[in-house]
């Protein structure tokens, strides 16, 4: 997780003020990240919200549709088939009267025609206006039975035909009856009976094709199954589900079966018969191949989102990563000339006091050679060793307050950028130079070590002294007194020299490793450190082409290394600050 | 010979001149450009020790006024700015024959002077 967290995540310039600090970079990419996903995400997901369920309804809309037309088509057959039959019959007591019909053999001729035509008539019978059956042709005896009291019976003369509920017949198949009634001009009537069995019936139900594990039967008005079902039953047995109300015309409707399974119903209650034709589908089975597509939409839609999502955080990261770069160039270039500034000022200073320390110094110079000179060439002064050694003694501090103020001069005409040959040895002795007091009170060994044969530089002086001023002091400060200061000095590769700053002071953390360079980063705060050293040397180190690492163990001491390259390649838009 | 110590310090310059006396050689000495191109013409001198921050008439511009008039005179340069570095490259184009940064050592001055002269 460490590592994917972008750098300006955790980012928190304090020491930058509040005109440097122009961005809150985190707020800035949770706003753009924000920002973007919602605009390409919200549309995304509402378009594919609103077509999912248009898409679903369709397709429900589409089943409910199919379901009707195919109990529409199943109604009119079947409509058929009871009319045909009646019609048949209808014919046979208008084409020969009662007499006729009365006679046994004649009835047997009669169906003996109508199973050769229709098929499926098991018997017939003659039955007079009294109820008693007059004639019968069939396997069952009957003739001679009186039906006056039966409710067929009574529906068939007040409404001229019945047909009946399927039952089972003597060889335990199901059967039904049809009955027609003949009235005659003088008042009187006859009717006319038929058994049929339920064979091609069935057959028109079963033959349908249906997806979704689709059940086409009829049911009669109290819900008894009068067709076999694939998966509601026997023939005559209750149906599971609820009778459906009557309506005339087709009707589909969704129902969920005792288990809870969604259904689709389609039902026509068929006229003149007892019948409902029923159609009965599993809706999950109907909506099968549009699950697919929907786990194929959903997926096509999550892959969307991740991708863009992707895209969104890797945009807005690369975006806020490149303004944060440039923010922190910026105030690093600030610093930077507020500490050119600084060090020009200082410059300054110390070259005005060198200035003026020198003319008395020199004044002094000559007035006490001049006193030794007329101990030396007066006769009157000689052998006065006691006042000579007085004078020399001046003469030496002369020549060490000389030395201060050159070196005071040297350094601060360096506070600009020129580049000239340089031999390191000689430049890193020079600083050290500096530290040779402190060195000596705080009993730190300072060796400086350098390999033979290592080549003058071209670089700019007064930002190499600057580099090893900085290392230098900073290696002092994690000291303790009576610790070691390592120099060396070595040629890295044929372009490149490296030197290595080594202490033995209390060394660096590692979670402080990482911003070591940073400006305003520092440990020693408490104690006036300004945190701008190691940052500026190092932002002096990469301006001549260098570059420096850092490797420490806490409570071991720290090694700075630099490496800098034998030819300086000047930079364009170096801050020069000239001074004289 | 004859040497004339230019600088704006007059305890430095009377000093120097004592000092040099002592080592067999007389000096003059001149606290400002204006009194040294006087004394120029009042005596002839072979070398000139000019210190080059002087006010009024600076030490390269007296040294030009100075050759322009006498041009077998010599020039030393003397400082108490700057690195002896920059010092040695200005002097030598200014055309000076040696240059000394303060503050100056009398012996190795007496030597320089020596050394002019017998070239």
């Amino acid at each position: 997780m460490k590592k994917l967290k972008p750098i300006f995540w955790d980012y928190q310039d304090v020491a930058a003020r509040s005109h440097e600090r122009l961005f809150n970079f985190r707020r800035m990419w949770k706003l753009t990240v924000f920002l973007t996903a919602g605009v390409a995400l919200i549309p995304l997901i509402s378009l594919a919200i609103v077509d999912y369920h248009v898409t679903q309804r369709s397709i429900e809309s589409e089943n409910l549709l199919r379901t009707a037309r195919l109990v529409s088509n199943t109604r009119r057959s079947l409509f058929f088939f009871f009319a045909e039959r009646r019609a048949a019959l209808d014919f046979v007591v208008r084409q020969n009267n009662f007499v006729d019909l009365n006679i046994p053999g004649a009835l047997g001729q009669v169906l003996k025609n109508l199973k050769n035509s229709f098929g499926g008539f098991t018997d017939l019978g003659l039955i007079d206006p009294l109820g008693n059956q007059r004639n019968y042709v069939g396997p069952y005896k009957l003739l001679g039975k009186n039906y006056s009291e039966q409710d067929w019976y009574r529906e068939v003369c007040e409404r001229g035909i019945y047909v009946s509920d399927v039952f089972m017949g003597f060889r335990q198949v199901p059967h039904i009856v049809i009955a027609v009634k003949r009235s005659l001009p003088n008042g009187s009537f006859y009717v006319l009976r038929a058994t049929l069995d339920t064979k091609r019936f069935d057959g028109l139900l079963s033959g349908l094709e249906m997806a979704g594990q689709g059940d086409a039967f009829i049911i009669n008005r109290k819900g008894i199954l009068q067709t076999p079902s694939l998966y509601h039953g026997r023939v005559l047995q209750k149906l599971s589900l609820p009778v459906p109300e009557y309506a005339p015309k087709t009707r589909v409707f969704e129902e969920k079966d005792a288990n809870g399974i969604p259904l689709i119903i389609g039902y026509r209650y068929i006229s003149a018969t007892p019948f409902i034709l029923t159609v009965v589908k599993h809706k999950r089975g109907l909506m099968q191949s549009w699950y697919e597509t929907r786990i194929e939409l959903l997926f096509f839609l999550c892959i969307s989102m991740i991708v863009i999502l992707g895209v969104v955080i890797w945009m807005a990261t690369y975006l806020v990563k490149k303004i944060f770069l440039a923010d922190q160039n910026r105030i690093a270039t600030l610093h930077q000339v507020e500490y050119n500034n600084k060090m020009a000022s200082i410059g300054r200073l110390a070259a005005g006091v060198a200035h003026e320390v020198n003319n008395p110094l020199a004044i002094i110079n000559e007035k006490a050679g001049l006193i030794k000179d007329l101990f030396t060439f007066k006769k009157a002064y000689e052998g006065d060793k006691k006042l000579l050694d007085l004078v020399d003694s001046i003469l030496a501090s002369v020549i060490r307050a000389g030395t201060i103020t050159k070196r005071l001069l040297s350094f601060s005409r360096h506070t600009e950028i020129s580049i000239q040959l340089i031999d390191l040895k000689d430049l890193v002795e020079e600083v050290l130079n500096f530290f040779e007091k402190e060195a000596e009170y705080r009993s730190i060994q300072i060796s400086l070590e350098a390999e033979e044969n290592i080549p003058k530089i071209k670089s700019d002086r007064g930002k190499l002294q600057e580099i090893f001023l900085n290392l230098t002091n900073n290696a002092c400060s994690a000291m303790e007194d009576g610790g070691h200061l390592d120099i060396r000095i070595m040629p890295k590769d044929m372009k490149n020299i490296q030197v290595t700053v080594t202490d033995d002071g209390c060394g660096i953390p590692k979670e402080d490793m990482v911003r070591i360079f940073e400006p305003f980063f520092s440990t020693r705060t408490k104690q006036g450190g300004t945190g701008l050293g190691l940052s500026l040397t190092a932002n002096f180190v990469r301006e001549m082409g260098g570059e420096i690492t850092v490797d420490s163990e806490p409570g071991k001491g720290a090694t700075f290394t630099v490496t800098l390259p034998v030819n300086m390649e000047r930079k364009e838009g170096n801050t020069a600050c000239e001074y004289s | 010979m004859r040497i004339l110590l230019i600088d704006d310090e007059e305890e430095l310059v009377s000093t120097l001149a004592e000092r040099l006396s002592y080592r067999g050689i007389d000096a003059d000495w001149a606290t400002s450009g204006k009194e040294a191109l006087e004394k120029v013409t009042e005596t002839s001198y072979d070398i000139a020790v000019v210190d080059i921050k002087m006010p009024k008439i600076g030490g390269i511009e007296l040294k030009r006024m100075m050759a322009e008039k006498y041009p077998g005179m010599k020039f030393i340069f003397m400082t108490g700015h700057g690195s002896e570095e920059d010092f040695r490259t200005g002097s030598e184009e200014a055309g000076a024959e040696y240059y000394l940064v303060k503050p100056v050592d009398i012996e190795e001055l007496t030597r320089k002077l020596k050394e002019v002269l017998e070239k």
